[in-house]
């Protein structure tokens, strides 16, 4: 199925929550949604046996300075059909649905995005820091991130 | 074979080879160090090369060891993040004294690719722990980590065992003089 089918059939479902295709070659094309539907939506996307996308390639954060991203690549290994989906949420804010309980790959997936951005995705079972301790401050992959002078009494800049 | 044929012929040839208890015990520590290694990152994977028969690193007399209460010295090879440093600080002290510390890598012994922005990452690991020898290198060949075991094996002998404090003052009064 391409990209603008599974546009079309995901407007005529959800409305509203779906914002617009953006398709710029050579870059793959990608769906922006809205965050209050996404968990909806992905759902959709794995349950409807049209689609059939069973398998979660990459969930990546992204940051826009005023605003977070959120970027889901989604592969079908039955149909061989791709899609990318991309949420934006504001930064004071950064709320977005968690899709660990439709594919499971999320589960780390998320936890990393929240543990360098900040992103929190509501109703994930264990929304801890998964890299950095987890007594770390702030988010590291934030632009606005400075570094710490000591961490527990050990200096860091050079 | 110098000295293994007046082994073999000890009343041939002398049989007695003189030196001070010192080195002796010395000789023995340098070639028979056993060590921890920390591997962290890319300089472990070249260090495995090193362990491997191409180049053999238990020629120097080293056996690695599982646990630092065993060890002589520990290898630090690769990046050492915050997390991994008060690790490295708390096994380098259940090892036992004497012991050694040889750094391998830019980031072990600077922070190498991650000195500006790496904002987790110890800028060297001689911030926590002594370190004798630093091996250069991005990842170092496994001829500069055998280069900085001799190093070590050198630093070892030239050790004072007995009268450290009048050794230490000798050591200091050639300082002065090489000043001078």
């Amino acid at each position: 199925m391409e990209v603008e089918d599974i546009y079309i059939k995901l407007k005529e479902k959800f409305g509203e929550a779906i914002i617009d295709l953006v398709n710029n070659p050579p870059s793959d094309p990608f769906i922006n949604v809205s965050p209050e539907k996404l968990f909806d939506i992905c759902l959709e996307l794995r349950d409807n046996p049209e689609f059939d996308f069973d398998y979660l390639m990459c969930l990546s954060g992204l940051d826009y300075v005023d605003n977070l991203q959120v970027v889901y690549h989604i592969y079908s290994m039955k149909k061989k059909h791709k899609i990318v989906l991309k949420v934006t949420v504001p930064k004071e804010n950064p709320k977005v649905p968690s899709i660990e309980r439709i594919w499971r790959s999320a589960d780390w997936h998320e936890r990393e995005a929240y543990d360098l951005f900040g992103i929190i995705f509501e109703g994930h079972h264990n929304l801890i820091r998964i890299l950095l301790p987890y007594d770390w401050e702030g988010y590291p992959l934030r632009k606005d991130y400075k570094e710490p002078e000591f961490y527990h009494g050990i200096r860091v800049p050079y | 074979m110098g000295l293994l044929d007046r082994l073999d012929n000890p009343y041939d040839t002398g049989g007695i080879v003189l030196g001070t208890l010192e080195d002796i015990l010395n000789w023995g520590r340098s070639k028979s160090d056993w060590y921890l290694h920390f591997g962290l990152a890319c300089c472990a994977i070249e260090f495995m090369s090193m362990n491997a028969s191409h180049f053999d690193f238990m020629r120097f007399g080293i056996i690695p060891r599982a646990t630092p209460r065993q060890a002589d010295f520990i290898m630090i090879t690769g990046t050492v993040t915050l997390k991994m440093a008060e690790r490295i600080k708390l096994l380098w002290e259940q090892m036992a004294e004497p012991k050694y510390c040889i750094s391998v890598g830019s980031c072990a012994n600077s922070g190498g690719p991650y000195w500006q922005y790496g904002y987790h990452v110890l800028k060297g690991v001689d911030r926590i722990i002594p370190v004798h020898v630093y091996v250069p290198g991005c990842p170092p060949r496994p001829e500069a980590m055998e280069e900085g075991m001799m190093k070590l094996q050198s630093l070892i002998d030239q050790q004072a065992i007995f009268r450290k404090r009048k050794k230490l003052a000798e050591e200091e009064e050639l300082l002065q003089i090489k000043q001078r």
